[in-house]
């Protein structure tokens, strides 16, 4: 369970008059993610790279959601930039991937649930008054909020909406999958052709995410990065 | 944060044990590297085969023999002329139509040699379902037939059998689970939109199954074989596409 607050101690040795002195504490560190979290974190962002590319691969085939005659393709995906090498690879790409992006989702969604982790990062009504100081500090005319937990109002808006979008990838990846099975769910879609347009969207959506999501990380240096590796940031700012 | 609140603070450990806790837990993610099995490639293949069988299996067991595709109303039709041909050699192999039978073996009572009209006497079934291609497109087709069921049943298909094979005029082949050959939409095909069916589009006899993708709706069939053993998967199977493809 996330939250353990640890002190990092220096000890010394003993003072010129042969007495022990106490050890110095050098910094503090918060145990922000649970195992199961960071080994979800990494599996998941392994697998959405490859349902990216090779979903772009499978795009590739019929890159329009009209008519096939007459064929209006929207987008001329680059070949470099897509997974399988042709339709047939990027589906064994997708159809085998796509179990590791649903079990590493539903255990991770599982986890959180049943251990109460998931308020580190549920987005709830409690956190909308922070919304708009922190866009406020994030677009340079507020002052910093005062930090009190591990993810400010907009980080659970951003990964309570990045959590929905990958839930809202599979339910529309199913239907494109399944149409016949799921017609229940493609009837809620408007169909097995907005579904696959739904699918798409969702994509560029979650895309959008990871982009933002990559430059905080940056922005927020080393040992934000590291406790996604270890579990434990050094130096919170709380 | 030297002034330190006793309340929280409760633990204290030593820099060079927190690095050490640190590398433990680093070392935990270890099964990420797993996945780093695909990329080498002499295991990528066998891992992917893998991965499409489950993915198979897993479509199997999706299957509902009693839910049927969704049929659609003639004004949602897809215009004929606007409904695409995909051949994987040539759009017209060119049956002759006068000697055309269906060869019918394997696990039957009454194998031999089927004409057209012997499938035509059976119940006609006509329906307006969603023919999906792999590359992703779709189109609402109107599609008639005798339902793949009759006919087995009039050949004396053992009940036990697993598998349907056919081939067709363009050396083309696929076959299907004994589930999906038993639904009422699956069709042997001889009609699109009313009109016998045209050389390109598969005449005189094609599979039409609404429950599976398109390129196991095989056209111009020229035999069919009932097994318990599958010995032939299908074309596109065999150049790397999902076997089961159920929709």
């Amino acid at each position: 369970m996330s939250g353990a607050v640890i002190e990092i101690i220096q000890p010394k040795g003993k003072n010129a008059e042969g007495e022990e002195e106490a050890p110095v504490v050098v910094a503090r560190a918060v145990y922000e993610h649970p195992f199961v979290v960071r080994l979800c974190h990494w599996l998941n962002a392994v697998a959405l790279f490859v349902m990216v590319g090779s979903g772009l691969q499978i795009f590739r085939a019929f890159p329009s959601f009209g008519a096939k005659i007459p064929q209006k393709d929207l987008l001329h995906w680059p070949k470099a930039f897509a997974i399988g090498g042709w339709l047939g690879g990027a589906l064994q790409w997708h159809l085998t991937f796509m179990w590791i992006y649903i079990a590493t989702g539903v255990f991770y969604l599982g986890y959180q649930l049943f251990s109460g982790n998931y308020r580190q990062v549920l987005f709830t009504h409690r956190d909308i008054p922070g919304v708009w100081p922190m866009v406020k500090h994030y677009f340079f005319f507020g002052p910093k909020p005062p930090v009190r937990e591990a993810y400010n109002p907009l980080q659970k808006h951003a990964y309570t909406t990045a959590i929905g979008l990958g839930v809202l990838s599979v339910v529309t990846g199913l239907v494109v999958w399944k149409p016949v099975q799921f017609s229940w769910l493609g009837w809620m879609m408007g169909g097995f052709h907005y579904a696959r347009i739904w699918h798409f969207a969702v994509m560029w959506a979650i895309l959008f995410f990871v982009l933002g999501h990559l430059v905080m990380v940056i922005l927020h240096g080393w040992n934000n990065f590291v406790s996604m590796l270890t579990g434990w940031k050094k130096d919170p700012e709380y | 944060m030297k002034n330190n609140d006793r309340k929280i603070n409760d633990r204290k450990m030593d820099e060079k044990k927190f690095r050490q806790i640190g590398r433990r837990e680093l070392l935990k993610l270890t099964p990420v590297l797993a996945l780093g099995a695909f990329a080498i490639p002499s295991l990528q293949e066998g891992l992917l085969k893998k991965g499409l069988g489950f993915s198979d299996w897993a479509s199997a067991r999706l299957f509902r023999s009693g839910h049927l595709a969704t049929t659609f109303d003639n004004s949602e039709l897809t215009p004929f002329a606007k409904f695409p041909l995909n051949t994987y050699d040539v759009n017209d192999p060119g049956v002759i139509f006068e000697n055309w039978t269906l060869t019918v073996s394997g696990a039957v009572k009454k194998p031999g040699n089927y004409t057209l009209a012997q499938v035509q006497a059976l119940p006609r079934f006509r329906q307006n379902t969603r023919h999906i291609c792999v590359e992703g497109w779709d189109v609402i087709g109107r599609f008639g037939g005798a339902r793949l069921s009759d006919f087995l049943q009039l050949v004396g298909a053992d009940p036990t059998a697993r598998f349907i094979t056919v081939n067709c005029a363009d050396d083309y082949y696929e076959s299907l689970d004994m589930a999906t050959a038993l639904h009422p939409q699956t069709l042997l095909c001889y009609e699109m939109y009313e009109q016998p069916l045209t050389r390109q589009h598969g005449a005189p006899l094609r599979l039409q199954i609404p429950t599976k993708i398109g390129y196991k709706q095989a056209k111009y069939l020229t035999d069919l074989k009932v097994s318990h053993v599958l010995d032939r998967v299908g074309y596109w199977e065999d150049q790397g596409y999902s076997w089961f493809y159920g929709l």
